[in-house]
């Protein structure tokens, strides 16, 4: 009976139910779509991130990431090789890399470049430019003196498919390598930096080039599945590193190799459950007030309920049903709602190109699509409830408070 | 058998600067099954002494012993208990919680007092037959008449078997013939089921089915008539 009095008791006044209802599915609803926002563009900006090239997990020669030059090269291949197939869960990816800093130039213009030696094929599995041929062709592992650039490249160096590029880096023997490639095909990428940063060439030509041999600058995995909190990746690196048991070799996580993107996930999520505080704060006054108010009205039942012989924390109990009753149902159809919403949005995306220029600086996708992660859910929910009741025991101690003598006398 | 005594009850309220004395060292006691009305003219102290025979109130001197419990002893636990357990309301008005049907209001005592619910159901249905309210139950008090809501809460009040029904001015808000009807029907259940009622009232026709008329004036007892 308590719980069918809880119930009829928030119907009582109907629209005063509908209002404070509103503010919870509002709040909730906002908490819901603009979580699916910020976690849309997180993950996105975290797949475009480990897709450019950088992988679930990359290993190197251990001073290559302080000095990526040739020399710090790894040569070992076979015990990586052995470990990589032995170590890694099915559906892992890898390739091998020759990556060094390099001067391309042709009859218009010169410029600094990241001159990727790439395995095509396995590459192709692991990075974007698996699927970011706009023209011409992709390479192929056989190609000799080919090489694919980006879109935005093209432009700069006011060049075009067919048309030759002089490539200019330090060999092993620290001597000036240069080789002419020609241009086969275009890329498009999410940032229009990495469109005119990176130049692709096979791993054996730029090997070649470089006079490193078997010599590969490092290593791409890219796991099944992203987690985005990097815990899979963590414990695929360290099993790796037991593994291989050599120190000439760091393995990282893309956790480490993109520390900038892991303090802004961290900001994000903080940002999130700000949000969340500050939405609960202008529900929070709502809640009490409708509760104040429907304690006021009702000052001679409670009266009546403790002269019938009902503790204190009997009414309580019964008022804070009654806000249980209340923000269950707000938050229900505050999620149902901001599902929908984000579902609906999640159709086409929010097309955000008409900000290219900003967004691309932060890595943020053109297009953004929201996502709902389940635990965002979970606190919205717990937020909205536990805080909701907690404000509620304010307004029930009020009513708990009530002499029968007083309350029955009132007017 | 004693089933109130109280001794010397005195009672002051204050009233902005004022200070009221309500009580002013009443004695009474009733005996088991009496109807006794407490009668007297607005302010007398009749609603006071009621309250603090029923312990919503808390005199400034004297005890009160309702079938020997002296509430003196008594904390607020204690004192919501014995109200549950021992003592029947019946108010002059808002008697009834409104969003619970007839027999949940009967209920609603019972279900404080952990009555396991199909024994509630049908002495709640039981008792509301006995008040003339057959095939009322379901009806919300909004969906009663005065005099009908009032009989529910003279069910309410009754259905546990409390050892004594205070009734505040129960007949105050009803017309002359309903109120009789009311009063009739509690002093059916004084006789057949040997209830103890106190009640309050100014109303001369309810004063006159009462078996003993206490007079309270200026917050003392000055005249006690035993008329059956």
């Amino acid at each position: 009976m308590y719980i069918i009095l809880a119930w009829r008791n928030i119907w009582r006044n109907p629209r005063r139910t509908i209002v404070i209802l509103l503010a919870v599915i509002i709040g909730v609803w906002s908490m819901i779509f603009l979580g699916a926002l910020m976690r849309g563009m997180e993950t996105q900006m975290v797949k475009n991130s480990i897709s450019t090239l950088t992988g679930s997990i990359q290993i190197h020669h251990k001073d290559y990431r302080n000095d990526p030059v040739v020399e710090n090269s790894m040569n070992d291949i076979d015990k990586l090789d052995k470990a990589l197939s032995t170590i890694l869960d099915p559906g892992t990816h890898w390739a091998k890399r020759v990556r060094v800093n390099a001067i391309a130039s042709n009859a218009r213009h010169a410029g600094g470049v990241t001159l990727v030696g790439i395995e095509p094929e396995k590459e192709a599995k692991i990075s974007f430019i698996g699927k970011a041929m706009i023209s011409g062709r992709f390479l192929l592992a056989e190609d000799k003196n080919k090489i694919i650039v980006g879109k935005a490249f093209l432009k700069k160096f006011n060049t075009k498919i067919g048309n030759k590029l002089i490539l200019m880096s330090q060999d092993t023997q620290k001597e000036i390598a240069s080789k002419a490639f020609r241009i086969i095909g275009i890329f498009s990428a999410e940032s229009e930096a990495v469109e005119k940063q990176i130049v692709f060439v096979p791993i054996s030509q730029a090997a070649n080039m470089l006079k490193m041999g078997e010599s590969i600058s490092e290593i791409s995995i890219m796991l099944p599945r992203l987690d985005i909190t990097g815990r899979n990746e963590t414990r695929a690196a360290e099993k790796l590193i037991a593994a291989i048991n050599d120190d000439t070799f760091v393995i990282e996580t893309w956790h480490q190799l993109l520390p900038m993107m892991k303090a802004y996930l961290k900001m994000s999520g903080f940002f999130l459950y700000i949000w969340y505080f500050v939405v609960f704060i202008a529900m929070g006054f709502g809640i009490v007030n409708t509760t104040l108010m429907a304690i006021f009205e009702r000052m001679r039942e409670f009266g009546l309920m403790k002269a019938l012989g009902m503790r204190p924390f009997q009414i309580i109990k019964g008022v804070v049903t009654e806000t249980f009753f209340l923000l269950v149902l707000g938050i229900l159809t505050g999620n149902i709602l901001g599902f929908l919403s984000v579902f609906a949005i999640a159709i086409n995306g929010i097309d955000l190109s008409a900000l290219a220029a900003g967004v691309q600086m932060w890595g943020i996708p053109r297009i953004l699509y929201p996502e709902i992660w389940a635990q965002d859910v979970v606190v919205a929910g717990l937020v909205v409830l536990l805080l909701g009741i907690l404000v509620s025991l304010y307004p029930a101690f009020k009513a708990a408070r009530v002499t029968p003598a007083q309350a029955m006398t009132k007017n | 058998m004693a089933i109130v005594e109280t001794k010397n009850i005195k009672k002051t309220y204050k009233q902005g600067k004022v200070i009221v004395e309500a009580l002013c060292g009443v004695d009474l006691i009733v005996d088991k099954a009496e109807f006794v009305a407490l009668a007297g003219p607005s302010g007398s102290g009749k609603t006071t002494m009621l309250n603090i025979i029923g312990g919503l109130d808390v005199p400034d001197s004297g005890s009160v012993i309702v079938d020997n419990n002296r509430f003196a002893d008594m904390n607020q636990a204690g004192l919501a208990s014995l109200r549950l357990h021992k003592i029947g309301f019946v108010f002059q008005a808002f008697n009834l919680i409104p969003v619970l049907s007839a027999i949940e209001n009967v209920e609603y005592v019972m279900l404080l007092q952990g009555v396991p619910k199909i024994e509630r159901y049908d002495r709640a249905k039981e008792i509301l037959d006995d008040v003339g309210l057959k095939g009322k139950y379901d009806r919300r008090p909004a969906e009663l008449s005065g005099g009908q809501q009032q009989r529910v809460a003279v069910a309410r009040a009754i259905v546990s078997g409390p050892a004594i029904v205070l009734a505040d001015e129960p007949t105050a808000n009803l017309d002359s013939k309903t109120g009789e009807d009311l009063v009739l029907m509690m002093k059916k259940m004084n006789t057949g089921k040997k209830v103890t009622f106190i009640f309050s009232t100014h109303d001369n026709m309810v004063m006159d089915y009462a078996s003993r008329l206490v007079t309270i004036k200026d917050g003392l007892i000055v005249n006690d008539e035993n008329r059956s």
